[in-house]
């Protein structure tokens, strides 16, 4: 099995003052290296905040995060500053992750000189054309803005600044949410190829679980800040543990016709969401 | 073969603003009498030009050059306004696709579905009270007093999306579009959703003209199809031929591209070069064959 | 370096013609060209003014008072907007009016824009109890009457233009700070704010090479509205004679002595009024023209 990179434990998270309640009920999550973990849930599920806690976006009012060995839970900015190259995130929204008044070229080369990876702009810009012609856009986009591009072009230029710096984790959210399928399938084909080039760890959070069952080895299924279930995408979707899974995976409506589907697990629903 | 209730014959638009883009080309549509049709294509294909055209509601740099939309024997595109607020809201209702944002946050429940009750159906506001009480049963609303002295910020979008398909429903129009109303929800509660959809449907003999981005939402609940590519009808035909046996390439390429929890190793296809080149070589010669001079 | 393997995915669609630049843009608005030239024309008439103006403003004629404007019988060749109750021509007058009003426009509105804006980005961003302090300076600061506020400190600091701009900037920082703050608190919760925070640049990087260019164009449609102001505030000021001595003509002291003579000799109140009502809506404009050539969004 893969060796662990990240590792949280009893995560619980608030916001707000002393006494709000817990976003994060005590969650555990582990990712190895190289290894794609699925984080699956519904609306307040909590899992975009267990996703910035990971990433020391957020700080837990109790529990661990370990990064390769070295818990990483309570680091001050100074000291989080190396781990930055090494853990990277992808952003749901392109248009709002991307600097509306900065070029791309500035939003890719900025961070590339700021961890020293090239002596002078002149070599960071060599450097980021590289990046963009793997992620098969132009290599004019360094002069566009973020508006001048289409979704799927601003998401590849997103999956850029992720993987620019050689991470060693990326953190994806909800990704593809906002992308047509078409799109979509391109976007995600792009990030496997890079995932495994890379030898990348990659956590995904969607909402999304046939797109889950795509490209993760891993699901978590988590509800209302709790992991309801966790295991190979394998065994989880042909055996769901937990009846919140299977109502979860009952839901999906595939691309074919049906006529029993409608009516199947009306009642189990009516109990859980009343 | 009884007459359909919704007949779009050879619906075209341009945008004004793009310098005359065609927006729709030629397309052509009919919605029979209780059947649930689907409208299906990605962003941009222009579903939801269509239903604002059924509607009367296109915006203003869009301009619709021919055809005719045939509703109950008239061509809506010819009404006139007033004529057209008529027939809005007590014939054709609309469930939107955004719950959130659909209902006004500064009005109580109640006064938003006895609105259009009392306008439309001439009833009281104590008939139409009651009436949009019954109406939340009929959705399966638990506690209808309690919602409809609720305001749109204290409910689930779930519950919020019940509202409007009630409101929508409750006019007993004869024809309801539904634009993307599940997009915006959690899957369980759009499984929810989409049961009640049919449901009233099937209760009332409403036609539906049912938009979506999702081949899967279509396919549970939409009795035909229709695939929009570019403003262009790509394919027509019952749901579970249009699916099991696609004939243009797009429909395969759409489907291809779907990743399916029960077949990991298809779905998240790139529509191959070949396709996208032969997709818009048919736009092409549409456009180039539809020179016609404009009619006066 | 290593070397990115080239794409396997297909070829993405063209990305299209860059749309124009900024300045191409800016040059295009019969808004901010209008404008801006009207705005330009009062620079040069103020840093020119002994040059343009036909006459001395100082220069009393009783044996020339109250001569009506070219055109209207009465006339007098060479005082085109004709003279007021002492034999002054009006038009120098009012020539010599713009070298106060801009004086005052820029540089008191400059003023307070740069303390106001700095205050209510350290709010913003920082958040917590600087927040808190910056805040409750501002609530308790507007609580003030304006008017009151200018009289005080024109009779601490005596009448003359530098009580009218420290008067100005005093009372109107709240307003920048307040929008500011505003501005900056909901461009902090957007996700690139959130990118630059996971790519390690530092807090004070994020906030001027981030958001500050986003909070821009709010800025300077704040800005040039407060030139508006200003100069407003300053005729007022000089209508009721608490700014520059009577020597220096101001287009607030014309209103003032145009006033009592509007029976006889109306163009003594029309023409700096005029004044004054074009500048501002010229500022207002170019405001408005800015702030929609600079914003991608508003552009759209």
């Amino acid at each position: 099995m893969a060796e662990d990179l990240l590792v949280a434990r009893g995560l619980v998270v608030s916001y707000g003052r002393h006494g709000a309640p817990a976003v994060l009920h005590g969650v555990d999550l582990r990712v190895g290296k190289g290894e794609t973990v699925g984080i699956v849930g519904e609306s307040g599920s909590g899992k975009t905040t267990l996703g910035r806690a990971l990433l020391g976006l957020v700080r837990p009012a109790a529990g661990t995060v370990a990064f390769a060995g070295d818990d990483i839970t309570a680091l001050d900015e100074r000291s989080r500053h190396p781990l930055r190259r090494r853990m990277q995130m992808i952003f749901q929204d392109p248009m709002s992750s991307l600097n509306p008044r900065h070029t791309i070229g500035r939003i890719l080369i900025e961070p590339v000189l700021l961890h020293g990876l090239a002596d002078d702009r002149q070599a960071a810009r060599t450097l980021v054309h590289g990046v963009l012609d793997r992620v098969g856009l132009a290599r004019g986009t360094v002069d566009r803005y973020s508006y001048e591009l289409s979704g799927g072009q601003r998401q590849r230029v997103g999956i850029a600044r992720a993987v620019v710096l050689r991470p060693d984790f990326v953190l994806a959210d909800e990704i593809v949410s906002g992308l047509d399928v078409s799109t979509q399938a391109q976007v995600l084909r792009l990030l496997q190829e890079l995932t495994s080039e890379m030898h990348l760890a990659l956590a995904f959070i969607s909402h999304d679980l046939s797109v889950i069952r795509s490209i993760c080895q891993r699901v978590v299924v988590m509800r209302d800040g709790r992991v309801v279930e966790e295991g190979a995408c394998e065994r989880v979707f042909a055996a769901p543990a937990s009846d919140y899974t299977r109502m979860l995976i009952d839901a999906i409506p595939l691309p074919e016709v049906d006529p029993g589907w409608l009516a199947r697990g009306a009642s189990v629903e009516a109990a859980a969401t009343a | 073969m009884s007459a359909p209730r919704l007949a779009i014959d050879a619906l075209s638009a341009i945008s004004l603003r793009d310098g005359g883009k065609p927006i729709l080309r030629r397309v052509s549509l009919s919605v029979g009498r209780g059947e649930v049709h689907g409208l299906v294509g990605e962003s941009g294909a222009g579903k939801s030009t269509i239903a604002k055209a059924v509607l009367g509601i296109i915006p203003a740099q869009v301009k619709v050059t021919s055809g005719a939309i045939g509703f109950e024997g008239r061509n809506l595109l010819s009404l006139s306004a007033k004529e057209l607020r008529a027939v809005l809201g007590r014939d054709i209702a609309l469930v939107p696709q955004d719950p959130a944002t659909a209902l006004n946050p500064s009005r109580r429940i109640d006064a938003q579905m006895t609105d259009g009750l009392r306008l439309k159906r001439g009833l009281s506001a104590r008939e139409a009270r009651v009436r949009a009480a019954a109406l939340l049963e009929e959705v399966q609303i638990r506690d209808p007093e309690r919602v409809l002295m609720s305001y749109p910020h204290q409910l689930s979008g779930g519950m919020r999306q019940r509202v409007l398909i009630a409101a929508a429903f409750g006019l007993e129009p004869k024809l309801v579009i539904a634009d993307e109303p599940t997009t915006a929800l959690d899957v369980t509660v759009q499984k929810q959703i989409l049961r009640l959809i049919r449901a009233l449907q099937e209760r009332h003999g409403t036609s539906v003209l049912f938009v979506s981005h999702d081949l899967g939402v279509v396919a549970k609940v939409c009795d035909r199809l229709t695939v929009l590519y570019m403003g262009k009808v790509m394919e027509q035909g019952a749901t579970a031929e249009v699916l099991a046996a696609p004939r243009h390439p797009y429909t395969r390429a759409l489907l291809a591209a779907n990743p399916r929890y029960d077949r990991p190793d298809t779905g998240l296809e790139p529509t191959p070069p070949e396709v996208v080149a032969a997709l818009r070589a048919e736009i092409a010669a549409f456009d180039a064959s539809a020179v016609e001079p404009r009619h006066g | 370096m290593e070397h990115w393997a080239p794409a396997s995915a297909p070829a993405t669609a063209d990305i299209g013609p860059p749309p124009l630049s900024v300045v191409s843009r800016l040059v295009r608005d019969p808004k901010v060209v209008g404008a801006s030239g009207f705005v330009l024309v009062l620079i040069v008439l103020a840093v020119a003014a002994s040059l343009i103006a036909p006459k001395d403003p100082l220069a009393q004629n009783l044996l020339l008072a109250d001569v009506p404007p070219a055109g209207f019988s009465g006339a007098e060749p060479g005082y085109l907007i004709g003279t007021d109750g002492l034999g002054r021509d009006v038009l120098s007058r009012v020539i010599f009016g713009t070298r106060v009003s801009l004086t005052v426009a820029f540089v008191a509105a400059g003023l307070a824009c740069l303390i106001g804006s700095l205050l209510g980005l350290l709010a913003g961003y920082l958040g917590g109890w600087i927040d808190t302090l910056i805040s409750r300076l501002v609530d308790i600061w507007m609580a003030f009457p304006p008017v009151l506020l200018s009289i005080l400190l024109v009779a601490v600091l005596g009448a003359g233009l530098h009580s009218v701009i420290t008067a100005i900037v005093v009372i109107d920082w709240t307003r920048f700070c307040r929008v500011i703050r505003t501005e900056t608190m909901g461009q902090a919760q957007m996700d690139y704010v959130v990118a630059a925070r996971t790519i390690g640049f530092a807090r004070p990087a994020i906030l001027f090479r981030e958001i500050f260019p986003n909070v821009v164009p709010v800025l300077i449609a704040l800005l040039t509205l407060e030139m508006g102001i200003a100069v407003v505030v300053e005729a007022i000021l000089s209508f009721v004679g608490l700014s520059v001595s009577s020597d220096t003509p101001t287009w607030g002291g014309m209103i003032a002595e145009g006033r009592q003579l509007v029976h006889e000799a109306w163009w003594v109140l029309a023409a700096p009024l005029a004044a004054l009502f074009a500048t501002v809506v010229a500022f207002n404009q170019l405001g408005d023209g800015l702030a929609r050539s600079l914003d991608p969004v508003l552009r759209r």
